[in-house]
């Protein structure tokens, strides 16, 4: 058993980077990712941790400080949030292609313009084809689980690919909650030596980072991280059951709650997962078969866990935390139902987009979301797909 | 030359050995191949010194030929082949093709 603690969700972030103690930080401050990197310099300052900080001039400086450090040879680990990932773009497609196990931490807010600094999923969603890992916490606990995790899936052998870890900001960044801090030794052991590939800083063997790549080989290294993506999957659940071991707590592609006998169900990545789970209880309560699906690890993406996992619904809602404006519904809705389209009997499925810009989901507005599914389970007729949730008219 | 496949190659484009841009093969970039008449060659090498792809063969002193592998056909040499001496004519691809 480790140390119970009462922490934010920031807080825990650097108390897990100060235990993974990294060899190089390159980070600018970006609400409301801010304090982690605050807390972390305090440790660097402090001698708690060897690393090396680099005070960049911008998020994309910070992910190119990244990539050079990675490329060195080094353990490497940065955060951000909203426009600071947003400005790191091209820089997010180097790392993932150049095959740098850079962690990263994204404190997901809402994109500009209108400013906006709350919670809402369009940063990470916006970088969901840049060849990252991204894995959602649902409280500090997983978050801080998560990024100790990340570790290890993103230096593995057959993976080498950037992870970022991601939560809800304000929600879980800045809301204290009780959670177990494991022992330093622990993690140290947990997470071993840094494993480079072929590190520049090796000048005994020369290696070229990022040559030109045309019509003649551009493809295979496109498909070779295809195939890390797929190796991801099989590492993620590994390194979950060793997780297990060290902690007591277990995790998955997706946490299930009351999905087995379930005929409705509401899939949501994040914070909201709690709250649709209280939910859940007041409905079986009253006798109504009700689920949940917390989606953890969007990429890679589950599909065959999915399918199997919700193939005996009626009906699904799927939550959307960000839109894709011009498509019809939210990344999440598209991905999960496209999912589903290969089963004998697939469930129908919704969508609704909430929480934009940190917009309160209250167990009210999960619980006509319920409602709408029962209707449509009893009289099969979808009236609207794709809906906003809690928009005033 | 044989492509390698996805697995047979380095993962995220890195070059794991120095030197090796001699195995890239960039003849095939050419459309003009330069065609040194030995007759008027004085062998002053200028066009060895000038050749930024060093493709002209030289043995003993002497130009000897072309590596045609990886010449461009950039036409430096001809150009920097004395005014006196026009020893190399850049000629066509197309009159080389087999059909």
């Amino acid at each position: 058993m480790g140390k119970i603690v009462a922490m934010t969700g920031n807080i825990a972030i650097a108390e897990a980077m100060r235990q993974i103690n990294p060899d190089v930080c390159a980070a600018y401050p970006i609400t409301p990712s801010t304090e982690i990197m605050q807390e972390f310099a305090n440790f660097v300052a402090d001698g708690l941790v060897a690393s090396e900080l680099v005070a960049v001039e911008s998020e994309h400086s910070a992910m190119s400080a990244c990539i050079g450090a990675s490329a060195a040879g080094g353990r490497v680990m940065t955060a951000t949030s909203s426009q600071g990932l947003a400005l790191m773009w091209e820089m997010l497609y180097v790392a993932a292609s150049s095959r740098l196990p850079i962690v990263m931490t994204v404190v997901n807010r809402a994109l500009n313009a209108p400013l906006n600094i709350h919670c809402d999923h369009s940063d990470s969603m916006g970088a969901r084809d840049s060849g990252w890992i991204q894995i959602y916490s649902e409280n500090a606990q997983e978050a801080y689980d998560n990024l100790i995790q990340a570790i290890r899936i993103g230096q593995y052998s057959g993976v080498r690919l950037p992870v970022m870890v991601c939560l809800d900001g304000f929600i879980i960044s800045h809301s204290i909650e009780r959670m177990e801090l494991l022992d330093d030794e622990k993690i140290q052991r947990f997470i071993g030596p840094h494993v480079s590939y072929y590190p520049l800083l090796d000048t005994e063997h020369p290696v070229t980072y990022g040559p030109i790549d045309l019509q003649d080989y551009y493809t295979e290294h496109k498909r070779q991280q295809v195939e890390a993506m797929k190796n991801a999957k099989e590492v993620i659940l590994e390194i979950a059951e060793e997780f297990k071991a060290l902690s007591g707590r277990g995790y998955g592609f997706f946490r299930e709650y009351c999905l087995k006998d379930a005929e409705i169900a509401i899939l949501v990545l994040g914070s909201a997962g709690g709250t649709a789970q209280a939910v859940v209880d007041k409905l079986r309560a009253e006798g109504v078969k009700a689920g949940l699906l917390k989606l953890r690890v969007f990429r890679p993406f589950p599909l065959e866990e999915l399918a199997e996992s919700l193939k005996n619904l009626k009906v699904l809602a799927v939550l959307d935390r960000s839109d894709s404006f011009g498509a019809v519904g939210g990344p999440v809705f598209n991905e999960v139902r496209s999912a589903l389209f290969d089963l004998k009997k697939p469930p129908k499925v919704i969508n609704y987009i909430y929480g934009l810009g940190g917009r309160d989901l209250g167990l009210e507005d999960i619980e006509r979301v319920y409602q709408e599914l029962q209707k449509i389970a009893s009289n099969g007729q979808i009236t609207k797909l794709v809906d906003y949730l809690t928009v005033r008219e | 030359m044989r492509l390698k496949g996805w697995k047979e190659i380095p993962i995220g484009g890195l070059i794991i050995e120095a030197g090796n841009s001699e195995e890239y093969q960039t003849g095939s970039w050419r459309s003009f191949r330069p065609i040194r008449d030995e007759a008027k060659c004085i062998h002053c090498l200028l066009c060895w010194v000038y050749c930024p792809d060093s493709s002209v063969i030289v043995e003993d002193g002497k130009v000897v030929g072309v590596d045609l592998e990886h010449c461009k056909g950039c036409g430096i040499c001809a150009k920097e082949c004395p005014p006196k001496v026009q020893a190399i004519t850049m000629v066509e691809e197309a009159e080389f093709a087999e059909y």
